[in-house]
């Protein structure tokens, strides 16, 4: 028994014990005190795959379809994971070079190398059946499928608006988005990009060590699916807008029409115009370089962004504001005084209704005038701030100088001025009614957006109110509306006023001695007022007008840039309008034609149109 | 004695049957996939394990019936077939994974050096236990260390340096029976010096040397005689041959793929696809495991075979990954647990047969233990190795449950036996 050693079994139980120990704190480190190891796991063995929904359609008012999605794969990597694999053929099968590979890898790791992103976007249908047999040789590498907008007729860009993807600012706005994600850039697009891009789905799948899926990962527990964006049912009508763009092409400026008992816009036009299909895909980038440095702005909405002097179309609402404001009477009369103003020739107007259908400038100089200057005061700079003060909440109630809600950004407010405005420019107590009377007749330092206009010409239609002009009938499975659009807007002016506006416009189409009647339908009462807004060049040719008479189903306003007087070009296209829709066809052939081809703006393309047709269509 | 009642360790039996069961479930989650998930599936590797769980059962309750004294009595025996079986293994054996260790027995594989440890062990104890036999005398350690040296030296002929390696564990109960302590800390020293050549500049860690050995030269030691001169300048001597030599024995001596796995070890190699790949693939399957693990069979590294041989000598990965922080602790506890109630059970043996066998069984399961967790965990070079009683394999269960048996047996009748 040679127990003289037996001590020794304590020096091996604690080599034991420390080996022992050594093991738990290494483990501990390992597992408790790092979790590089658990990101490092999961960033191998799963995938997160998103699972994009398809954006909502978009619909005209007939059920026509505008907008649709058709499928294209993007070739996603995830630049961590990309290793020993052969540069070469993928570079081959991709037709980029190594320095492309390269510059397009760096890009990836700089946004985030553990994160996914887009090596390569829209591939066809055809190269995904390729890289789909291939894909397990590049690690780091797989396909994600998404859709691409298509609209189906060449039109109405404008309200349309296009998709793009997302930028810097885009992603640190809303986390909702990742890089290579689509928002709506403009347009319908982009104010209700939150109905029609539905929720992104997330699939987790469990990768294998050669990088195929093998499985969801805990049978789907961090999975959602995505859910459908809703569709847009709008209030626009797809052949008047497509008539409405051929009107306008070769000419700049815009078309509104718009239902007047709803507010429903059948048509916005802004020419030139351009396909929307050109802001779809790969040549999006140098399409979009190329609308945007053309001179003839075509990416510029003209129906909701351009400020316009309105014209003689604006001494309407001053005519409904002094029989209101009682400071002219129904029968009151002006002589025709062109030393105050400048006049076209014509007898002087015995009442509000001649005068509206002879436009005589003197007429509402006076009325104006008895509206800026009421005599409420003796000092005559107060009296001109009291009264211009009045006026401006009175034209506020016709829209003009307010944003109008319509449902697509940019809408400017136009410039109605006030007495800040003037105390600004002139120094306070420095101006009155001689110093602003241009006002009267549309020119001087108002400033109209012709949306504004199309809603004048309602205004008169409804005889005294109007609903927030709007593109979106009703969206989604629901059918759900728009609450504000529900809501009527009243001017606080009275209906027989407004029937004397009517009377008046419809004289000035069908009257002898009206400035419209070009815009003269065969038995379609059409009410109008024309403008011609002086401008350094050629004028701009305005026309406003509803029909029929008495049931008024569209109001339309027409803006021609530098084509002159308002019954000679503006008129003739918004009666075409107005026939368009009101018969589904235009008789007036001739007349069609003529307007078709009239260019009073040289070197305009007809139309902005894909170089070829998209061979994916 | 069949009136005696047996006294069997209950603990020891506890712990060995909870890490086998243990081991199943996880070679189960190792193999696991949706094709195959029927326990009894005798196709995969876990329903495989269930037959070798029963055979190495019933194998356990076999030794507890047969006299224990038989075992001494065979020792010699059975080491000599053992040692047949290594070099019968060097010509038929089959290849796997680089080493030439298996034999064909029919259907199934068979693996000789997993048995020649428990062989050897017998026999150490056999020849340890000899009336007059003293660690002291040269004569008992040279046929001590030749009992040891020839199974080890047959393994590493089939290219199972994990295996040899694991001889190398007889040194914990030679050390008990009197082997000076000196050749465990010049073990120690000679390792380390090893580790540092490879990793620094041979000519600093000599001038290093140089310092120390100058430091207690003239420093620490108070007297001075020529004597402590001429063997501080031999030590130091044989220090810078074994340095200059590392080099040497790294180059020619070590086989490629160990080079290149020691490389990995000490940093200096940093191929994740290569060499590296598993220690990386195991760091990751064991650290995501974080603290309470991933689930059973919810591995998600597991499941997608990023870690090679995950179900033998890998397998503690699963258990890192699916049971986390929590359950690695639990089996490295259960393991020292069961290594420390050997060396207690060992040292209240009355024969010095059954306590050097017993010894020796400690120390073969804590080699084990050793490398395989270490070599997991990235802390020492990859040496496939199974893990005792966790692993898959026939062989290895069988062996260990054959070799722990035994002393339980011993243990039993430990006051009929002297």
């Amino acid at each position: 028994m040679s127990n003289q050693f037996s001590d020794r079994s304590l020096v091996i139980k604690l080599i034991f014990l420390v080996i022992g120990a050594i093991f738990v704190i290494r483990l501990s480190f390992l597992q408790v005190f790092t979790d590089k190891y658990r990101i490092k796991g999961d960033d191998q063995a799963l995938r997160n795959i998103t699972q994009y929904p398809p954006r909502g359609l978009i619909y005209d008012r007939n059920g026509k379809l505008l907008v649709y999605n058709e499928a294209v794969y993007d070739l996603m990597v995830i630049p961590r994971m990309c290793k020993g694999m052969d540069t070469v053929y993928f570079c081959e099968m991709l037709g980029i070079d190594r320095e492309e590979f390269d510059q397009k890898l760096n890009k990836a790791r700089k946004y985030s190398p553990y994160a996914a992103s887009p090596f390569m976007k829209q591939i066809s249908k055809e190269e995904y059946a390729r890289w789909q047999s291939k894909l397990w040789k590049f690690p780091g590498f797989y396909i994600s499928q998404r859709t691409l907008r298509i609209y189906d007729r060449p039109i109405a860009a404008h309200v349309l608006g296009y998709v793009g993807e997302v930028n810097e600012k885009d992603i640190e706005n809303n986390p909702y988005y990742k890089r290579g994600d689509y928002i709506g850039k403009s347009g319908l697009e982009l104010s209700y990009e939150e109905l029609l891009r539905g929720t992104k789905g997330k699939k987790v799948m469990q990768v294998d060590v050669h990088n195929r899926e093998i499985g969801s990962y805990q049978n789907g527990a961090f999975d959602s699916v995505p859910i459908e964006g809703l569709n847009l049912y709008t209030t626009i009508d797809a052949e008047l807008q497509q008539y409405a763009e051929e009107l306008m092409a070769n000419k700049r400026g815009c078309v509104i029409a718009i239902e007047p008992s709803t507010g429903e816009v059948l048509t916005l036009v802004s020419a030139p115009c351009y396909d929307p299909n050109l802001l779809v895909g790969r040549a999006r980038g140098s399409n979009y370089n190329k609308l945007s440095e053309d001179i003839a702005k075509p990416l510029f909405n003209r129906a909701i962004q351009a400020q316009y002097p309105p014209g003689s179309i604006f001494k309407i609402a001053q005519a409904m504001t002094a029989l209101q404001l009682g400071v002219i009477s129904p029968g009151t009369g002006f002589p025709c005084d062109k030393s105050k103003i400048g006049c076209h020739n014509h007898p002087s107007a015995s009442c509000v209704q001649e005068a509206i259908k002879m436009s005589c400038n003197p007429y509402f100089y006076y009325t104006y005038r008895r509206i800026i200057q009421q005599e409420k005061y003796k000092n005559i700079y107060k009296d001109s701030q009291y009264g211009l003060t009045v006026w401006n909440n009175y034209m506020h109630r016709f829209g003009f100088g307010e944003r109008l809600g319509l449902d697509i950004p940019n809408v400017r407010r136009g410039n109605i001025p006030d007495t800040a405005y003037y105390n600004h420019w002139y120094g306070k107590e420095r101006w009155a009614f001689s110093t602003i009377y241009s006002n009267s007749i549309g020119q001087g330092e108002v400033e109209v957006v012709p949306l504004q206009m199309a809603n004048l010409a309602c205004i008169v239609a409804n005889r005294g109110y109007y609903y927030t002009p709007h593109l979106l009938r009703y969206y989604g499975p629901d059918s759900a509306v728009v609450d504000s659009f529900m809501v009527k807007h009243e001017t606080g002016i009275e209906k027989q006023y407004f029937e004397i506006a009517a009377r008046g416009m419809y004289d000035v189409v069908h009257a002898p001695g009206g400035t419209a009647h070009r815009a003269k339908i065969d038995d379609i009462a059409v009410c109008g007022k024309t403008g011609t807004a002086e401008n350094k060049g050629i004028d701009h040719s305005v026309f406003v007008c509803f029909a029929p008479k008495d049931d008024p189903k569209i109001a339309v306003a027409v803006y021609v840039e530098n084509s002159g007087a308002g019954g000679v070009f503006a008129a003739p296209i918004a009666s075409l309008v107005i026939e368009k829709y009101l018969r589904r066809e235009v008789k007036r052939v001739d007349m069609e034609k003529q307007y078709r081809e009239m260019a009073p703006c040289q070197s305009l393309p007809l139309k902005y149109r894909p170089a070829k047709k998209s061979k994916r269509r | 004695m069949a009136l005696e009642k047996k006294k069997y360790d209950w603990w020891t039996i506890g712990l060995y049957l909870m890490i086998v069961l243990f081991g199943w479930f996880n070679i189960y989650a190792a193999v696991y996939n949706e094709a195959h998930t029927s326990i009894f599936d005798f196709s995969v590797q876990h329903g495989k394990q269930i037959i070798w769980m029963g055979i190495a059962f019933f194998l356990a309750l076999l030794i507890t019936v047969v006299e224990p004294r038989v075992f001494s009595n065979t020792a010699y025996i059975i080491y000599g077939v053992v040692l047949m079986l290594l070099v019968v293994v060097l010509f038929i054996g089959q290849t796997t994974n680089g080493g030439q260790s298996w034999i064909n027995f029919g259907s199934f594989k068979f693996q000789p050096s997993e048995f020649a440890k428990f062989g050897t062990a017998l026999a150490l104890s056999k020849y340890m236990s000899g009336i007059g036999i003293e660690i002291k005398d040269m004569r008992t350690k040279i046929i001590a260390f030749t009992i040891l040296l020839i199974p080890a030296a047959l393994v590493l002929l089939q290219h199972d340096t994990g295996s040899a390696l694991v001889f190398a564990s007889f040194i914990f109960p030679l050390y008990r029976e009197g082997l000076p302590g000196t050749i465990l800390v010049l073990g120690v020293a000679a390792i380390l010096l090893f580790v540092l050549t490879l990793v620094m500049n041979k000519f600093i860690l000599l001038g290093i040397l140089l310092v120390l050995c100058l430091f207690y030269l003239f420093v620490w030691l108070n007297k001075r005689n020529s004597r402590t001169y001429w063997i501080t300048a031999i030590f130091f001597i044989c220090c810078a041959g074994f340095v200059m030599s590392v080099d040497f024995a790294f180059n020619n001596i070590l086989e490629p793929h160990q080079q290149e796995r020691i490389d990995v070890l000490l940093g200096k190699e940093v191929d994740m696809s290569g060499a590296g790949y598993n220690v990386n693939q195991a760091k990751i399957a064991i650290g995501s495991g974080g603290f309470l693990g991933k689930g059973w069979c919810d591995g998600t590294i597991t499941k997608a075979d990023f870690v090679p041989e995950q179900e033998t000598d890998f397998i503690f990965c699963t258990v890192g990954e699916e049971w986390g922080f929590f359950g690695s602790t639990l089996l490295v506890v259960a393991y020292i647990c069961l290594l420390v109630r050997l060396v207690t059970l060992a040292e209240r043996q009355r024969s010095t047969f059954s306590r050097f066998y017993g010894y020796s069984v400690a120390s073969i399961l804590f080699m084990h233990i050793f490398i395989n967790i270490g070599m997991v965990l990235g802390l020492l070079p990859v040496i496939g190795i199974p893990l005792p009683f966790f692993s898959y394999g026939g062989s290895s269960l069988l062996a260990f449950t054959i070799l722990l048996f035994i002393f339980i047996r011993q243990d039993a009748d430990r006051n009929s036996l002297l």
